[in-house]
């Protein structure tokens, strides 16, 4: 074995790449207590004012401290960069100044001038020359596009289409890069090269050629990359400090190269636990220097940016980057996977003060130990700053080494990958299902011609009928669209290095969404149970509704519109495997808005539901607020009904619950969050929920802080499968925050 | 059956753990700072049966783990003892923890076979001595005299409450009154409550004059001034 190995029990992992059988033969569970914990170094503490200040002034400067328009972002375009060079033990900037925004207009230029001026930018000319000869995804894409792909993204059927910007969503397994060394990695891909070499040379396989032949490229770049700020990353990790390193180092080529939506860090807290604890043992590291080693690591996270415009900002609000981190989870042979070092990386909350990156994703399991249960607990309520995914459920069928990408999607680590895409506006579906496919707000003929519905009291089965009809013709398009886009991608913008850190045979994933689930739900409910009447315009259209009569609202435990809800999921994935995907990904579905609710509401009319024209939709797979009528627990349960076989890309909940609600003190606080996580998250015949934000806040805190937000830079809010510095959003959206449900008792 | 005024599914601090509370409708009691006084009303609420509670609870009892279950609030549950009780047996079938949160504004045979049934009471003493009690609850405070022998001679497990109003029970006099009048029971815990007015418009919705108009809920250091003294 290498010597860097010495101290690691040997395997499978030691002949092939095989990061999971290296974990599970080497890694130390822990079930204590977090007594052992150290605080921050005064060096770290140092460290992060320095960070501290310069957010702050960028901040001030309206989000975007500076941007290096001279290049174009990649691995070996910048000098090396640092935030403080004596005091950094982690080490590695995207550019040469610490928050400096790189370019990267390989998704599409448009994206990256309209960003550069909306900061007082203009991209340099010797960029723009460059591109003058590029194809970008950008323009692949609106090559191809039909005109009805144009109308139904123009109108806000199908939203967030990553055409216009990296498409994200794929994680490298970072970890190789430690375990492993890059030489070693471009060996592998080598002989992988030399094989698909002996196969027919077919579209695929020449593709597939081209691709490995540009990750093992950017393998030698990444190890040129770590040379210029004096790492050799050619071999294996030899101590703690290198792991965490090398792992960055393989992280940082990735956010240089793309600019990914999200661009998640995958699972990587137990697998460095292993070379802390060997150091542990071996007397050369102590506790205070591997919290130091996770704060730097962690502090290196927060300070990852990108270039976005403020229209996306309005989509996705708070400058998120989803740096998701899974922490926690069980093995396969029921050992838990939660080592120190899910700790260490879960107290750089209290050590770097809270803040929303990395995006801390706790897999939860009823057989976590207890003692984590309640730390996690904890956390939550003292920083609002982690979410929840259930492992029992992932578990089956992901195994014991996947990791969540952005918000809530799984796949097993360098195995597997997805094209993602966008969410189709089930309520706007809908409107336009009644409209016989004009659209409701322009009056455009958007989806196939029928005649609008006719007068009088909505007929529930002919609704129903009709809006199947159209979920058919929008799940053809939606897959058609997305085959266009990814192919796109794949050929204009590949990500060649998070590529080279997967299995060369890759199993993807094609990944749709739906938004408005709870409002479209409860305006079938609302067909189906009261009496709703349209109301024509003077184009004949239907713009508004009459309700009367009493209709139940999923979120209330009451299965008669629970079941809608969950077969509309149901239906939506059943009619989008019917199309054939690109490379034949598998089909998987999320209930899942992040913050874009705001946006989705205000390009959605009156729906039958009430809601009024331009109001947000509830957040992913929450229940409307305001229509919770029996309390926290029923609307919990109603979202736990959702199949996560038919919506395997996630179910998205937020929960928001005020402190004094949850329990009167600080230790009934926390056996209160662990029996809500435990109840939530148990698996039976009809629950099987699958993720859950955990808020612990008041409303007047949120008020305050929009009045006064110099005195809270750092309250973090969970909105939607991440979190966010709640002073960072707009009003509209800080609004829309304060007008979600906050469980309260009297 | 029974009359319900409404379900809560989330109730943390009626109880141990995590609890659904049901708070029945109908109340003897007139009490001034009432942030419920939409239950007065014995007539008003939904009809539900013991069956009907069964059910409800079975659904969050995954969320129930080793201490929570069901709280009967009000109201006055005493007022629908023998509902109440057919309820506690339902629960109790399924093995479910059932807690009894009374103001005991009235008491009889049924209000004692209720209370020996309940896993748990929940006494809120509203006031220690008989006119300070009519004077804040129009009621007399005798039930509640009956309704403490009991729990000292069944010695079962009691929380005590007492809001803190001004004008009322905010002084130490009060506190150490309370003290007093709780001697002998099997007391798991005793809570001084800040008096809130979260449920002043619901006195504005119901057309009724708010009685406590103007008085400040007690701040912080009032508070831990009085439970120093238990």
């Amino acid at each position: 074995m290498d010597h860097r190995w010495n101290g690691f029990v040997g395997g499978a992992w030691t002949e092939t790449i095989d990061v999971r059988d290296f974990i599970q033969r080497n890694y130390t569970p822990y079930e204590g207590g977090a007594d052992f914990l150290c605080g921050a170094t005064a060096r770290t503490k140092a460290l992060n004012e320095k960070y501290l200040a310069l957010r702050k002034e960028e901040l001030e400067k309206g989000g975007v401290l500076d941007i290096d328009v001279e290049h174009v972002s990649s691995l070996l375009n910048y000098g090396p960069g640092y935030l403080d060079k004596d005091n950094e033990l982690i080490v590695g900037l995207q550019t040469e100044k610490p928050l400096c925004r790189s370019v990267n207009p390989f998704g599409g230029m448009r994206m990256v001038l309209s960003a550069c001026r909306a900061y007082g930018y203009e991209l340099s000319d010797t960029v723009k020359e460059e591109f003058k000869y590029r194809t970008t995804h950008n323009d692949g894409v609106f090559r191809v596009y039909t005109e009805q792909m144009r109308k139904a993204r123009h109108t806000g059927i199908i939203t967030g289409l990553p055409d216009a910007y990296g498409r994200g969503r794929i994680i490298g397994d970072y970890r190789r890069v430690a375990l492993y060394g890059v030489d070693r990695l471009i060996a592998e891909k080598q002989k992988d090269f030399a094989g698909l070499g002996r196969r027919p040379m077919e579209d695929e396989n020449i593709r597939l050629m081209e691709e490995v032949n540009r990750q093992i490229d950017f393998l030698g770049r990444l190890k040129k990359m770590a040379e210029m700020y004096g790492c050799d990353i050619s071999c294996p990790a030899a101590n703690a400090r290198e792991a965490i390193q090398w792992t960055y180092f393989a992280y940082l080529a990735a956010i240089k190269e793309q600019n990914g939506a999200a661009m998640s860090l995958g699972r990587t807290s137990t697998f460095l636990d292993i070379y802390i604890e060997r150091d542990l043992r071996a007397g050369v590291l102590t506790e205070e220097q591997a919290q130091e080693l996770m704060d730097q690591f962690v502090l290196k996270l927060r300070m990852s940016r990108q270039l976005r415009t403020p229209e996306y900002n309005e989509l996705f609000a708070g400058d998120p980057n989803w740096v998701t981190e899974s922490v926690g989870g069980m093995g396969e042979d029921g050992r838990t996977l939660v080592t120190k070092n899910s700790y260490r990386v879960l107290n750089t909350l209290y050590t770097l003060l809270p803040a929303p990156e990395p995006n801390l994703t706790v897999l939860w399991s009823k057989d976590l130990p207890e003692n984590f249960q309640r730390f996690c607990a904890k956390v939550s309520i003292d920083t609002d700053s982690i979410q929840y995914e259930n492992d029992d459920l992932m578990r089956p069928r992901f195994g014991d080494d996947y990791a969540i990408a952005c918000c809530v999607s799984a796949a097993r680590i360098g195995k597997e990958m997805q094209f993602f895409g966008a969410r189709c506006n089930f309520a706007k579906l809908l409107l336009l299902a009644l409209n016989g496919g004009r659209d409701e707000k322009s009056g455009d003929q958007v989806g196939p011609e029928e005649p609008v519905i006719g007068p009088g009291p909505l007929e529930y089965a002919e609704v129903k009928a009709r809006f199947d009809r159209y979920m058919a013709w929008i799940a053809d398009l939606y897959v058609n669209t997305m085959n266009v886009i990814h192919y796109m991608h794949d050929k204009y913008a590949y990500e060649k290095i998070q590529m080279a850190l997967h299995d060369t045979d890759v199993h993807r994933y094609m990944s749709f969404g739906m938004a408005g689930l709870s409002v479209t739900a409860d305006s079938l409910s609302a067909i189906r149970y009261a009496r709703v009447t349209p109301i024509f315009d003077e184009r004949g259209l239907v713009t508004d509704f009459t309700v009367e009569g009493e209709f139940p609202c999923y979120g209330n435990d009451d299965d008669r519109a629970d079941d809608i809800a969950k077969a509309l999921c149901h239906d939506f994935i059943t009619e989008l495997r019917k199309h054939k995907t690109y490379r034949n990904a598998e089909h998987t579905l999320s209930i899942l808005t992040i913050t874009s609710n705001v946006v989705y509401g205000k390009k959605t009319g009156n729906t039958p539901d009430g809601r009024r024209a331009g109001a947000p939709f509830a957040p992913g797979a929450n229940p409307m607020h305001g229509r919770e009528k029996n309390g926290a627990l029923a609307s919990l349960n109603s979202v736990s009904k959702l199949s996560y076989d038919d919506c395997r890309d996630g179910i998205s909940n937020t929960f928001t619950i005020t402190p004094g609600t949850l329990g009167g003190s600080e230790r009934e606080r926390v056996d209160n969050l662990v029996a809500l996580l435990s109840g939530y998250f148990a698996l039976d015949e009809t629950h099987a929920a699958h993720h859950l934000n955990v808020n612990v806040l008041n409303r007047e805190t949120l008020l305050d802080a929009m009045d006064h937000p110099e005195n809270y830079p750092k309250l973090t809010i969970r909105v939607s499968g991440y979190a966010v510095n709640f002073v960072r959003l707009s009003r509209a959206q800080q609004l829309e925050v304060l007008s979600r449900t906050f469980h309260e008792a009297m | 059956m029974g009359r319900v005024h409404s379900i809560e599914t989330l109730g943390a601090l009626d109880g141990p753990g995590l609890r659904m509370v049901v708070f029945l409708q109908g109340c003897p009691l007139r009490c001034r700072y009432c942030h419920n006084p939409d239950t007065w009303c014995a007539g008003g609420g939904q009809e539900l049966s013991e069956a009907d509670i069964a059910a409800r609870a079975a659904r969050y009892k995954r969320f129930f783990g080793k201490t929570g279950g069901v709280t009967f609030s009000g109201g006055e549950p005493l007022l629908q003892a023998d509902f109440v009780l057919k309820c506690v047996r339902a629960l109790h079938e399924e093995g479910i923890h059932c807690a009894l949160d009374t103001g005991a504004g009235l008491w009889n045979e049924a209000s004692a076979r209720l209370f020996d049934a309940a896993d748990l009471v929940i006494l809120d003493v509203k006031h220690s001595d008989p006119a300070g009690f009519r004077r804040l609850t129009g009621g007399d405070i005798g039930t509640l005299e009956q309704a403490l022998a009991h729990l000292r001679a069944a010695q079962k497990p009691t929380w005590v409450r007492q809001v803190i109003v001004e004008g009322y029970t905010q002084d130490e006099g009060q506190v150490r009154a309370l003290k007093e009048k709780i001697r002998g029971l099997n007391l798991e815990r005793l809570e001084l409550l800040p008096y809130h007015t979260l449920g002043v418009h619901k006195w504005k919705a119901l057309g009724l004059p708010y009685a406590l108009e103007g008085v400040a809920p007690p701040d912080e250091t009032v508070m831990a001034r009085l439970r120093a003294l238990l």
